[in-house]
């Protein structure tokens, strides 16, 4: 595809976005993935593309971050899901293969997914 | 790591912990001349001439959750097997223009991998940070740069789910075009 015309559907979609009123910058639901060289080399990039995958699938608006290394290497790849009026829950050791559980748990039926998980925000403090 | 990709992704993260807002990543395969270079140069903090020099190793790191920082050293060390080596130039204030060459042919150099990922992951950071990215093959050549985006979409963010396809796909295309 040409640039020019990449550029010209990119047009399109923001006209039809603005349109449909479907701007939501705040979704209220952040999913943050370790990206340091500990959760790189763990496997945290597969992980957030079976995140970024899991949500396209279901329809769910939630971003998705990425953040630096947090101390915690050994639990490698780490997903922080923070969901508005709702304690920061993290967890740890997250394989490709767990996601779409946890975004059924935690996300879709707003349980944590306890054997998972490595800390709490205000609890295990991290 | 398995891929080139991946410490591509490493160093793009060091560039947004650095502050960066804007990052141009190259990747330039030359066939002929059996190279392959990869540069990632940023606008970020930068670093004064000993840090510079003491990044290479392991122990040094500005970090403070953890005593050793592995990212460079680790792609220092796969550039290095394979008839190449990695430099580091950065000024304080200005930026850092990381290179990392290889010998394209080496039995050890790992795949590019996944190109288009990394760079859509980056460009979801919250830190609205743009990346120019040109990846050439020869004489083959493709480029592109998220501000262009960016100015069009105005408040419109990349994480919209639409957006955020629109990036992955014009990214794949563009990769694929010069695989032909
Ligand atoms: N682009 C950059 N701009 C400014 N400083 C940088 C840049 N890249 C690296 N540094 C500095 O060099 C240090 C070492 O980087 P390196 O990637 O090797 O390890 P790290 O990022 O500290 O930890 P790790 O990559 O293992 O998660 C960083 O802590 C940072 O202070
Ligand atoms: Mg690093």
């Amino acid at each position: 595809m040409s640039k020019l015309k990449s550029i010209e559907e990119l047009k399109k979609l923001r006209e039809n976005l603005q349109k449909g009123m479907q701007i939501r910058t705040q979704t209220g639901t952040r999913i943050i993935v370790g990206m340091g060289t500990c959760g790189i080399a763990a496997g945290a990039r597969e992980v957030m593309s079976a995140i970024l995958q899991e949500l396209d699938q279901r329809k769910i608006e939630a971003n998705v971050e990425t953040t630096s290394c947090i101390g915690m290497c050994a639990r490698e790849p780490l997903v922080d899901i923070e969901q508005a009026g709702l304690n920061r829950v993290t967890y740890g050791n997250i394989k490709p293969e767990f996601v779409p559980r946890l975004i059924e748990e935690h996300i879709v039926k707003g349980q944590v997914v306890p054997e998972w998980v490595v800390a709490r925000m205000g609890s295990a403090g991290i | 790591m398995l891929e080139l990709s991946l410490h591509v992704l490493d160093v793009l993260q060091n560039s947004v912990e650095a502050g960066a807002t804007r990052v141009k990543l190259e990747v330039n395969e030359d066939l002929a001349g059996d190279r392959l270079e990869i540069t990632v140069e940023d606008n970020g903090r930068g670093m004064d001439p000993e840090m510079t020099a003491r990044v290479f190793d392991p122990f040094v790191t500005t970090r403070k959750t953890r005593h050793i920082g592995l990212g460079i050293p680790l792609f220092a060390e796969a550039a290095r097997g394979c008839n190449g080596d990695l430099k580091i130039e950065s000024t304080p204030g200005v930026g850092t223009r990381l290179t990392a060459g290889f010998q394209h042919s080496h039995l050890d150099r790992m795949p590019l991998g996944d190109m288009p990922s990394v760079i859509l992951m980056t460009l979801l950071s919250p830190r609205n940070v743009d990346i120019e990215y040109v990846h050439r093959i020869d004489r083959q050549e493709f480029a592109f740069d998220s501000a262009e985006a960016r100015e069009v979409l105005g408040e419109v963010p990349f994480s919209q789910p639409e957006v955020r396809a629109w990036l992955e796909s014009t990214l794949r295309e563009g990769e694929a075009e010069i695989k032909k």
